[in-house]
């Protein structure tokens, strides 16, 4: 892995930063555009936030940043589609990750499918395809903690036909068999996608029945999911 | 003029409040106060609540100066809450409107502390951070009504610190939030505990059980302070809440924050969210323990705006709920927030249009 001299006392990433391109400022990165041995990549930096209690703030960020890779590097291995990370830098909590080109989140997939008018039914395929790779990556005990239709990006095929699925954003993520853990995980997912892409409930259906079909350990974890559903639900609201 | 009594009483405050047109008359309200280490049930809540109401109630109308003549509905909370508290509260609330003549109102206590705080505070379309003893919720208004973004998949934050406060004996009075508030400034040490953030959500059942398990340990070995602990779980659990709130207002793109709910007081809490709110170039809106804190005018300001578009209560569906959350079978009648044309009495907070009660 290249290792980077510190110059003029700053850690030279944070040089290297100022010659990226800013292209998004999340809750807690920011995400550039750059360079890196020769490849274009994707630089994601987790900052210092202010509002937490400096001890908690440096545990947190470092945490993630490890957890995201981690996690990145265990879905690779068993096969499914993550970016592949380029170089870590833990002083700056930086991670130099491979820019998926040629693809829209499936939020705006989704998005776009509804707007033009295209009947649900369109869209079952992806649905399958997306139980399918969940299923993969908690069969291999991943969690990914932050589920949304804006953290799997759909690459755009040959001859517009759909290609390939890619998760991304792993910062919440960890490494559990627990199906109560993996259950919160649909849960998170059920909630962002039923938020945000309204009359869709049948879509996420049969996401779950794909997914349920894809792994032996599902039906534990469909459990769980009916579970914490109902917590909400009957969870005593006094005060 | 249109003028509103609201009755509350769904945890151990008792308030009634009189609001006319936008303006709070009167607000008075009491505590159910238990000894340190101690919970509140029931059945001496609502006790308490039946010894205490006709006195406030005297109170508010002597305060705004007012007979029953001059009042124009009665609001009441319909839920949430707890099972005997609600319907003590209720079933005065029903009497005075019979007796009065009195069209009643049934609100839900959650869409009362979001409707006070906007008053209040004049925010125009925040994300709502909502803490309190019973609720931890993040709520935004998209797609014509309120939506619950992120919230607790176990306990509320506030039930999390008042059984804290009971494990090492922290006295209930005022509040035990408000005493773990105090001991917090005096805290010097940062004692690490579980942070557990799901997506939009949070867990505090985790930390709860860790700081029970771990606090008798650490203080009897001298590791730290009742004072650290306080300090500690406050820096912990508002970040956790700092957190989902901003992923909310990330995800809606929203530029003001407001915090209503018992916990809101806390300003510890403000001061966080108000960092975050700043780093982010949005605005932070907060009340006072006025209105933080259950109180009868915040749901006399729901049913204030109920009433003005004609939704009222009938009698006979006037009863109580422990959980308030929207059917999908009932009448919805779209909330219009911006616009100020809304109806935040069919407990309006909808989480992806799938529910039941």
């Amino acid at each position: 892995m290249a290792h980077m001299e510190p110059v003029n006392n700053k850690p030279a990433v944070s040089q290297f930063l100022q010659q990226a391109v800013l292209i998004k400022q999340g809750a807690e990165a920011r995400v550039y555009r750059g360079r890196f041995l020769g490849k274009s990549a994707i630089i994601k930096e987790r900052f210092q936030k202010l509002y937490r209690h400096p001890a908690l703030d440096e545990k947190l960020t470092r945490r993630r940043t490890a957890q995201e890779v981690r996690s990145i590097l265990r879905c690779r291995k068993a096969g499914i589609d993550a970016p592949v990370i380029y170089f870590v830098d833990y002083t700056t909590n930086c991670i130099f990750l491979e820019e998926i080109i040629d693809s829209v989140t499936v939020r705006e997939h989704i998005a776009s499918a509804q707007a033009s008018g295209q009947s649900v039914e369109a869209l079952y395929g992806l649905a399958d395809t997306i139980g399918k790779i969940l299923a993969k990556m908690h069969d291999e005990d991943v969690v990914h903690g932050d589920l949304t239709t804006s953290n799997i990006l759909l690459v755009k095929g040959k001859e517009g036909r759909d290609g390939k699925l890619v998760l991304i954003d792993f910062g919440l993520s960890y490494i559990s068999a627990l199906p109560e853990d993996k259950g919160v995980d649909m849960y998170v997912l059920e909630k962002a996608f039923l938020s945000t892409h309204p009359n869709t409930e049948a879509l996420f259906e049969r996401l779950l029945k794909s997914y349920t079909a894809s792994s032996k350990k599902a039906p534990a974890v469909i459990k769980k999911l009916d579970e914490v559903r109902l917590r909400g639900r009957k969870r005593s609201m006094v005060g | 003029m249109t003028v509103v009594i609201g009755f509350e009483g769904s945890a151990n405050k008792i308030g009634i409040g009189i609001v006319r047109d936008g303006e709070v008359l009167s607000n008075p309200r009491r505590t159910y106060i238990t000894p340190p280490g101690q919970g509140f049930l029931p059945s001496e809540t609502a006790k308490h609540h039946r010894g205490a109401i006709l006195t406030v109630l005297r109170e508010a109308l002597d305060e705004a100066g007012l007979k029953p003549a001059d009042i124009d509905c009665v609001a009441f909370t319909k839920g949430p809450g707890m099972g005997a508290p609600l319907v003590t509260v209720a079933l005065v609330a029903r009497t005075v409107a019979q007796l009065w003549g009195k069209p009643l109102v049934g609100v839900n206590h959650c869409i009362g502390h979001i409707e006070m705080g906007r008053l209040i505070t004049g925010a125009n379309n925040p994300t709502v951070l909502y803490v309190s003893g019973g609720n931890t919720q993040v709520i935004a208004y998209s797609e014509r009504r309120y939506r619950i973004f992120g919230e607790t998949i176990d306990i509320a934050v506030g039930n999390c610190l008042d059984r804290f406060a009971r494990v090492i004996k922290i006295s209930n009075d005022p509040s035990p939030g408000y005493n773990i508030e105090q001991m917090a400034k005096k805290g010097k040490q940062y004692v690490e505990l579980p942070y557990t953030v799901k997506g939009m959500d949070v867990s505090f059942s985790g930390i709860l059980s860790y700081i029970e398990e771990a606090a008798h340990k650490m203080l009897s070995s001298g590791q730290c302070t009742a004072e650290d602990l306080c300090f500690s779980l406050q820096e912990t659990v508002f970040s956790m809440l700092v957190e989902i709130t901003e992923r909310a207002m990330a995800h809606c793109g929203s530029q003001e924050v407001l915090i209503v709910g018992g916990v809101g007081c806390n300003l510890r809490l403000q001061e966080m969210m108000g960092v975050m709110c700043e780093e982010r170039g949005a605005r932070l809106f907060a009340t006072d323990e006025r209105f933080c804190i259950d109180n009868g005018a915040m749901i006399a300001q729901a049913g204030w705006e109920m009433f003005r578009v004609g939704q009222t209560t009938e009698l006979s569906d006037s009863w109580i709920t422990q959980r308030y959350r929207t059917s999908p079978h009932s009448a919805v009648k779209n909330v219009h927030w911006p616009d100020q044309e809304h109806l935040p009495g069919d407990g309006c907070v909808c989480v992806n249009n799938q529910e039941g009660t």
